[in-house]
Formats: structure tokens, sequence, C-alpha cells
């Protein structure tokens, strides 16, 4: 019994000691750190248009009129506070009927011919439901829309596209891709101060 | 399978390679009380400040019993605690978003989930949780559950090293050293290296945004963005480095704000391996034989590759109905992040659930059926692959004396292990350990997938329906804490045995162990003689990859079968559900 106890003191002791340095002292020094250091991106990586909060640059944003790119599908509707996929499993006839009703939408949104191949990131949703991008692919098949809908010759919106690709880090990580509402906002950008 | 992903994979392995004996070096300084290390200057103090608070004495060893005794006891205050904050944080501080407490069941399922190091989500965090809950009821089990794990894995290893010894080391000693001269300063390195990706770390309200498209004229649509805020990246780095993997988000690594690049994807994979695979050096370098760990760190490298490559090729090829539907072939995207591709997931959910990770940069559940075979099969054959930061030790261990049982049964002499004999009780303490394993995997399993409700739960139907359940037991069970998603766990039935799954995947597998390691440690260590079998070399390390995989494949093949094999077969057909 009395070994009993002193352990259960010890583990009570413990419990403090170890959560004031684990829960109070590593918190606070990163965010100490974070914030001296890279202080737009510990708060949110929030972008402005004209004084105005739009967005946070990693944070995809739903975007349905032909002035714009479109997004990925997500399955929370891009809500910030709902993160998460469709969690479909591949033999789901929900999936596959989502899939089909997206590639015909993509296709007369974009005018493609009826057989034409829908990207793969078009036709399925992402993982957090707040993906900021979209394939390279995907952005040129959406240009020529975006370019008649603002009255542009395409060519201008595909500089605007290959602007903000990103590639690969160091040439090996990762998939080449376009934020989508930092093309949004540069369009936009563009479009304000006539080029 | 593109060039890009066999030279993304190369790198990997040549960086974890790399690493593996610089930290097994200093794993060996931070597990033994008297070494030194570089950190001493400004941690020595705090260490010793702690042990006089504490009542310990750092010098006195324990033998198993006491030491399972300080583990039970400290985790038992731990989950006592994490469940009253859980229940009572509307009245705590750091509340800005004033979430109400949890419900008495959720808050149990969680609080077993974190104290057992598997980070089950039946809550949606951004949605449910205060920064205090985060900060202080789940950040401290993710510190000290991945202490406690690699305090045990030590206490084992001290077994095997030492001859006619009585103790395996002192608890308390072990988790404030982990703690302080390993996790802690890695952590803040790393954590600042998030937020210098874009992982957020402060502690204000959620912002709101008004979303551009209404600047442009669009009128569809909510009217404001709310921007998720928290001392994400603090939380982040101890979730990846002690192999604990659960989200401040509800989508865990595949949301922006918990791994926003390519690059820091490619850290938070590494360091779900780093500490268990300098533990594989730790060992070779204890019991002086550094073979033997490489043998091990190879072996295990084996098994993650068959691993990776499935998922890879599986999720390459991607699924057959929806190219069908006019999709470009370009691989299986549904559920995953195009910054990551289909190559950085498949790494990532291999990876993850070879250790006992259970982070998620992209949604199992929506894998293609061998896609997602590979998660599954990898946390039933007992994250031993790397495994969990030192359960994946312990766990390989149970395997290599198996596996030293098996060939002295072929070859008819006793199975010694490092010059200790193993005998009967050895073993029937590592056959516990499987068994309590495969009894809470299967048993949990195949109840809930009779009862109502089981099956109400379920977010797909057919074969896949079946792995949904299968996984959420093996996740649990094995404290992996990934999940197929689509099932709704957060039902009380659900949240009540998965809780004990997991409690029952801990401790019962805990107890096996630290007594394996006082029978070890008492036993007198002889020579190796010409008849002893080599733990080191091809013919060894063919034989601990052989007794994996068929152990955990004559368990789980006819419930494998059942779920994402005949799923395959019904993905090229046109049957759907």
């Amino acid at each position: 019994m009395q070994t009993f106890l002193k352990e259960l003191r010890s583990a009570l002791a413990m419990t403090v000691a170890l959560g004031v340095i684990v829960c109070g002292v590593y918190p606070i020094l990163v965010y100490t750190m974070g914030q001296a250091f890279f202080p737009g991106k510990a708060n949110g990586s929030i972008i402005y248009h004209n004084g105005t909060a739009v967005g946070s640059s990693l944070l995809g944003q739903a975007f349905n009129g032909p002035r714009y790119f479109h997004p990925r599908p997500s399955a929370g509707g891009y809500d910030g506070t709902a993160s998460g996929g469709t969690n479909l499993g591949p033999t789901s006839k929900d999936l596959i009927e989502k899939v089909q009703e997206r590639v015909e939408r993509y296709r007369e949104t974009n005018s493609l011919a009826a057989g034409e191949l829908v990207p793969a990131d078009a036709a399925t949703a992402s993982a957090s439901g707040l993906d900021p991008h979209i394939s390279v692919e995907n952005a040129i098949l959406q240009a020529p829309r975006v370019a008649k809908a603002r009255g542009w010759d395409t060519n201008g919106v595909i500089a605007v596209i290959q602007q903000h690709t990103e590639g690969r880090t160091l040439g090996l990580l990762g998939e080449p891709r376009v934020n989508v509402l930092l093309v949004n906002l540069a369009l936009d950008e563009k479009e304000k101060t006539g080029k | 399978m593109n060039i890009y992903g066999w030279v993304q994979l190369g790198v990997f392995l040549g960086v974890l390679a790399a690493l593996t004996k610089p930290v097994g070096l200093y794993l060996v300084r931070v597990l033994d009380p008297r070494a030194k290390t570089f950190l001493d200057s400004v941690l020595k103090p705090v260490e010793e400040g702690i042990y006089q608070l504490c009542g310990v004495d750092s010098r006195h060893e324990q033998n198993w019993k006491q030491y399972a005794l300080s583990l039970g006891m400290f985790s038992v205050v731990g989950m006592l605690l994490t469940y009253a904050i859980l229940r009572l944080q509307y009245y705590l501080p750091l509340n800005p978003q004033h979430f109400a407490g949890m419900s008495p069941d959720l808050a149990f399922n969680t609080a077993a989930s974190f104290t057992t190091n598997t980070n089950w989500q039946n809550y949606g965090g951004e949605s449910t949780l205060s920064y205090f809950s985060q900060m202080v009821g789940l950040t401290f089990h993710n510190f000290v559950s991945a202490a406690a794990g690699i305090a045990i894995a030590a206490a084992l290893v001290r077994g095997v090293a030492r001859s006619t010894a009585v103790t395996v080391g002192n608890f308390w000693s072990d988790i404030v050293r982990v703690t302080l001269y390993l996790l802690g300063p890695i952590c803040i390195v790393y954590a600042v290296f998030l937020v210098s990706q874009g992982v957020v770390e402060n502690f204000g309200a959620y912002t709101k945004v008004t979303p551009l498209k209404l600047l442009g004229g669009e009128q569809e649509g909510a009217a404001t963005q709310v921007i998720p805020q928290g001392p994400i990246a603090s939380q982040e780095a101890i979730k990846m480095l002690g192999t604990n993997g659960g989200g401040f988000t509800g989508a865990n690594s595949s949301h922006p704000f918990e791994n926003p690049t390519p690059l820091s994807n490619f850290i938070e994979i590494l360091s779900i391996f780093l500490i268990p695979s300098g533990l594989t050096y730790y060992l070779g370098r204890m019991v002086n034989n550094q073979r033997h760990g490489w043998t091990v760190w190879l072996a295990m490298t084996t098994l993650f590759l068959l691993g990776l490559l499935v998922c890879w090729y599986s999720e390459s090829s991607g699924n057959p109905r929806i190219t069908a539907a006019g999709v470009a072939a370009t691989g299986n995207l549904e559920g995953k992040e195009a910054r990551f591709g289909v190559f950085g997931s498949a790494l990532f959910a291999t990876v993850t659930t070879d250790a006992s990770c259970g982070a998620v940069n992209s949604m199992h559940d929506s894998f293609t059926p061998l896609g997602g075979l590979v998660p599954l099969l990898n946390i039933q054959l007992g994250e031993v692959i790397f495994g969990g930061v030192g359960a994946g030790l312990y766990g390989v261990l149970i395997f290599v004396i198996l596996t030293v049982f098996l060939a002295g049964l072929m070859v008819g002499r006793t199975p010694e292990y490092l010059g200790k004999k193993i005998e009967s009780y050895d073993v029937k303490l590592a056959v516990l350990y499987v068994l309590a394993g495969v009894l809470s995997i299967l048993g949990f399993a195949a109840w809930a997938s009779v009862s109502d409700w089981g099956v109400s739960g379920l977010g797909n139907r057919g074969p896949h329906g079946l792995s949904e359940i299968l996984y959420a037991f093996s996740s649990t069970t094995g404290n992996n804490g990934s999940a197929f998603a689509g099932l709704s766990g957060n039902t009380s039935m659900y949240n009540t045995t998965l809780a004990i799954a997991m409690l029952a995947g801990r401790f019962l597998m805990i107890v096996p162990v630290l007594a394996l390691a006082g029978s070890l440690a008492r036993k007198k260590q002889i020579a190796p003689g010409r008849g002893s079998f080599p733990v080191t070399g091809f013919t060894f390390g063919i034989l601990l990859v052989g007794t994996i995989l068929i152990v955990g494949a004559l368990t789980f093949f006819p419930a494998l079968a059942l779920g994402p094999i005949v799923e395959h077969f019904i993905m090229h057909t046109p049957v759907a559900y």
C-alpha cells in the first residue's frame, strides 16, 4: 500500500512537472519564434485584396462563375471548419455517379468535346476538402472559358497560369500545381490595373 | 509509377539510413542516466529539479513489476486528467470558439486514444476542441506516451543485454530524459520549420474573411469563409515525431494548415521513421552486436518496400470505374491532395501504418482495394516495420524471439537469443503478446459486423463495409489511429468498444513485454557456441521477415479475403454498392 501511494504521488507530480514543460514552455517557445520569424505564416497566410482579407493562400475557396478558375470538388464545400474527404470507397455507387456528373459538368462548363478526357483532379474530391491547388492541365483546360468571360486573349490567361505554376520542390518533391485563389486574385488585379 | 517517385523513394531511404546511426548513438546517451549529452548545461538542472519535486531517486533501478506499476500509475493519472479536461473544456481557458464539453463516451474514447499513443479521432478537432484541450489534454500525451513507448523498449533491450540482473531501469528517469533530451529539443526546431512552411501557431480566434468571388461579383455561396487558427505547429511536430498521429484538424495531415508543402510532407514522413529507425541501432549498440541491429533494420526495410510498391502501383493504376467515366488515367486522386499526388500519398500511407503513427495525408477509405489493403495489413502485422516509437522495437523483438524459437524447433536445439536461452515461459509471453492483438481485432470486428450498432455506422456498403470495420479495430488495437474514416465511430457503442480495443492493445501487450524483460535480465549470458543460431545476416533476416508475414497472413487472410481482396475483383465488374 505504501509503495502504491508513493507511486501515485510521483505520478501526480510528474504529470504536473512534465505538463508545465510540454504544454506550457514548449508551445510558448514555438509561438514566440514563429511570430517573430514568420508572422504571416504563423497567423494563417491571410491574403488581402484592396485592404479586405479575402482568404488564406493555403486554403482553397469555392468559385463557381465563368470569370474564375474553379477548384477541385470538396466534401465540405470549402468550409474552413469542416475539413475532410468524401471517404467514398472505390466500388461506391455514390462515388461513380458523382464522378460521372462532374465529368459532364466540366465538359459543359469548359466547352470540351464529348469524349475529351477530364483531368483526374477535376473529377475527384480532395482529402482535406480545402485543397488550394489544381493540376496545370486542369488550369489550361479552363483558360479559354475564363478568357472569354473576361474578354481577354486566351494567351493572356495562360501567361497568368504560368506565372502562378508551382513546380516540384527542388525539382523532385510533390506535383506541379496552380493555386486557384492566387491565380484568380492575379486575374482580378491584372484586370483592374489594365495589365 | 514515374521516375520522380523512384528518385524520391531513393532519397527517402538514403536520408533515413544516414540518420539511423547518429540518432541511435544519441539514444544510447539519453537512455543512460549517467551519460552526458550536449544539452546537459541547460537541461541537467531541470532534470534534477523534476526528480526532486516528484520524490524520485533516479539512481534507484526498478524490477519489471515496479517498472510496470509506475507506468500504469502514470497512465491512469494522465488518462483521468485528459478525461476531465475534455468534459470541462467550456469552463477552462483558451476556448475562443466557446466549444462545449465532450460527451462522456466520446471523452472516454479520446482520453483512451491519447493515453495509449493511438490518437484515433472520433471528434473533428477544429470544430470540437478548445486550444486548451488540444495543448494540455492531448499534446501532453503525445509527448509522454511516446516517451513511455521508448522507455519500455529500453527496458526490454536492457533485459536482453544484462546478465543475471534483477532490474530493468527506472521508469521515471527514462520518460523524463526522453522527453527533455530527445523529443523536446527536436520538436522545437521541427515546429519552427513547420511554421516556415505555413503551419499556423497562434492562440487567436478563427479569422473570418470575405471570399474573393464576392468582391468579383459572384453571389452564390457563403458570405464568409472561416479560417481556423490555433497552436497547430507545436502539436504537429510531436504528433509525427512521437508516432501519435492525432491531427489538430479533422483532415489531419492532408489539411494545408498541418502539411502545407511537398517539403513539409517529406519531413513529416521522415520524422515518423526517425526514432524507430534509430532504435534499431540502439539495440545493436546495447547488445554489442551492431550487425544484429542492421539485420533487423534491413528486414524492416524489406517489408516497408514490399508494402509501398504494392500501394503505389495500385494507386497509380487507379480505379477503372472512374477512368471509364471519361477521366484521364493518371492514378486514383479521390481523397488525395494535388500537391502530394499519388506517390506522396502512397508513401505517407505506407509509413504511417508501418509505424503506429496513424496521421494521414490522404483518405485511406478512398484508396483502391489493394492500395487500402497495404495500410490495413501493415497494422495487422503488428506495426513492427520500424513501428511506433519504442513499440516498434519491442514488437519486432517479440517476433525475433518467435523466429529463434522456430529456428530452434527446426534444427532441434534449445533456442537462444544473444546468449540467453529462450525457454517455455519466454515463448508463452511472446505468444500472449501476439494473441492479445489478434483476439481484440478479430473478436471486436466479428461482433461489430453482425450487430446493428456496428453495421449502422458504415459509410460504404458491400465488402468495403467489412474493410471499414476491420480497419477500425485493427487501427485501435494496434494503437495506430488512422481510419477508413467513412465509418461513423462517434456512437456510444463504437466509442466504448474502440476505447477498450485501444487499452487492450496497449496494456495487454506492454505487461508481457515487461515480464519478458524481467525474465531475460535474470538469465545468465552464455558465450555463443558452434550450435548457436546467428541472429545476423541473410538467413536470419529472411526467417524474421517470413515469421512476421506468416503469422500475420495466417491470422488475417480469411478476413482480408472477404474485404479488400474480393473488392479488388468486384472493382473490375459493373457491380457497385
